[in-house]
């Protein structure tokens, strides 16, 4: 048995196994196939200072190797999630994360101030990528100016773990990676979704509600990985690769490229044990090939 | 209730004219309580088949440890499965969703109206066998273009009165089922309907017309199937909340259906 362990900053993980906010629910909804615990952390469904009704049905459709998605953010809000959520599951023995959004840097600070209080949150996931809500037409992840004004004042008032979650809707994922390591992010997260559409030829209307929506699955991995890997080379900070992990292959490729821990997204929808299956397959790996930490293969790839 | 997630073996697959087939599956262990009006969320096993399929359940044949499904061709998964063959295996996560409310105090006299249009007679099986097992007298009215698109008439009629109406009449009155005669010779006192969106919303204005308490099985399109991707969203009085965990059985009365 390999160690599995990983630290991001102080936070300890006991495998880099994480599951990704908005695929996961808050956890507990996977407790029937799962046992939580094992896996190394959970970054629940994405909260914002109020709440959000979400966009309008159709807001999904199956594409070649993915899907597309338009949800917009649905949740009830931060004191909701404090109230009614929190107490549900901090009791859970893994790493509970929260993933907040906003659309407007005050609702941020409001969120993270917030959230900063919570003792068994260790960490956040700064949301500055979501394709799907239509922030004031600021998208804070698609511009270096913006994002960085958003880290910048959410790491004046949130002290703990500050993870920071990147577009690659953007022309170079590089620049925004080191524009966020400058203003203070421990850790950056990618990738969100690529913005996709699909069209309904018989009616002659776009599928989503939206029109257009975020991409996810298998069909992504490539440019994820590709992401990771550039991003590797450009900042100090740790990284969390995700996009279109569906197997512990894919979780190694990430890993090798750089990724210090990995997420699993929709591949949770498909298969809600993934997670446990790609812990062990991370396992085997290692002691197949006589590799004793994780740490050991994080970047380790031979170009 | 609590969600399994197994791998089923095919027992038959049956072709039910061209667009239908019947699946009996059976699980190695026992059963889990699994009411009417829930579903199953089916991995179809290629690898170009990404998200899982939500199927309604058509019966359960307890005795066997078996559950049936009544599906309808409509695209590549639904034509994957047809092809599957007996003791290949499917996996699935059961059983989804709520299910049909089951009127508290028995009283055979009560006229339950079940009405399924195409493939929607599915779970209506269940739901009728369920009424039936409880001494309830279900009355089952379905409705289908033609006669071959109406499988399974055998079996429902072991669970009640059947009542039918095809586009083309060649079986029982002609037009669909929402003119059925019968409809408006008999007041029921509660409806269960499950079919296309627009035969459930005729049946939703009908049922409203003559204060029937009535509910509807909706089919919008499914992701997770277990309530986290928040994609089958369906705007009620509570808000948007999921078909998949707070339906797919809706009373008309939470939908915020122009009727």
């Amino acid at each position: 048995m390999a160690n599995l362990n990983i630290n991001i900053n102080k936070v300890k993980f006991k495998n880099p196994v994480l599951a990704a906010s908005g695929t996961f629910g808050y956890g507990i909804e996977y407790s029937d196939f799962i046992d939580l615990s094992q896996i190394g952390g959970i970054f629940v469904k994405g909260i914002t200072t109020y709440e959000k009704e979400g966009n309008d049905y159709p807001r999904a459709i199956e594409t070649p190797f993915g899907m597309l998605n338009s949800v917009g953010l649905q949740n009830k809000g931060v004191d909701n999630f404090i109230n009614k959520i929190y107490p549900k599951i901090k009791n859970i023995n893994t790493n509970m994360m929260v993933n907040i959004s906003g659309s407007t840097i005050n609702d941020y600070i409001i969120c993270a101030e917030k959230i900063n209080e919570l003792d068994k949150i260790p960490a956040i996931e700064l949301n500055i990528s979501c394709p799907n809500v239509n922030s004031g037409n600021i998208i804070f992840g698609s511009s270096y100016s913006n994002a960085s004004k958003v880290v910048n004042a959410v790491r004046k008032v949130y002290h703990k773990l500050l993870i920071v979650k990147l577009s690659p809707n953007v022309t170079d994922i590089t620049k925004i990676a080191k524009a966020v390591e400058m203003k203070g992010a421990d850790a950056i997260s990618l990738i969100n979704t690529l913005m996709g559409m699909a069209i309904d030829i018989e009616n002659q209307k776009p599928v989503l509600s939206t029109i257009i929506g975020g991409l996810s699955g298998p069909c992504i991995k490539p440019i994820a990985l590709r992401m990771v890997y550039q991003a590797y080379r450009s900042v100090q900070i740790p990284i969390i690769g995700l996009g279109g992990i569906s197997n512990s292959k894919d979780a190694i490729e990430f890993i090798l490229a750089g990724a210090t821990a990995i997420q699993i997204g929709s591949y949770n929808f498909i298969d809600p044990t993934i997670s446990l299956k790609i812990v062990n397959g991370i396992n085997e790996y290692l002691d197949k090939h006589n590799i004793k930490s994780v740490k050991e293969l994080i970047g380790e790839l031979i170009v | 209730m609590k969600k399994y997630i197994s791998d089923w073996k095919i027992k038959e697959n049956t072709p039910l004219g061209k667009h239908y087939f019947l699946l009996k599956l059976v699980l190695e262990k026992s059963l889990p309580e699994i009411l009417p009006g829930q579903f199953v969320h089916i991995k179809v096993d290629t690898e170009n088949i990404l998200l899982r399929r939500p199927i309604s359940i058509h019966y359960i044949e307890k005795k066997n440890n078996e559950l049936w499904l009544l599906i309808q061709i409509v695209g590549k998964g639904t034509f994957r499965l047809s092809k599957i063959k007996p003791n290949q295996y499917l996996n699935m996560i059961y059983p989804l969703g709520n299910s049909f409310s089951i009127p508290k105090n028995l009283n055979k006299e009560q006229k339950l109206f079940l009405i399924g249009g195409g493939v929607g007679i599915a779970p209506l099986l269940y739901l009728g066998s369920y009424l039936r097992e409880r001494n309830f007298n279900p009355i089952f009215l379905l409705g289908a273009k033609t006669k071959n698109d109406l499988p399974q008439l055998s079996e429902f009629k072991k669970n009640g009165i059947v009542y039918i109406t095809t586009e083309n009449g060649t079986l029982g009155e002609k037009g669909r089922v929402t003119d059925h005669s019968l409809l408006f010779k008999i007041n029921a006192d509660f409806i269960y309907s499950c079919g296309p969106k627009s035969m459930m919303h005729t049946i939703a204005q009908y049922a409203k017309q003559y204060n029937i308490p009535c509910e509807v099985s909706l089919e919008n399109y499914m992701v997770c199937g277990f309530g986290v991707c928040l994609c089958c969203i369906e705007k009620t009085i509570q808000g948007n909340i999921c078909v998949c965990t707070k339906g797919p059985i809706f009373n008309i009365n939470q939908l915020k259906w122009q009727i």
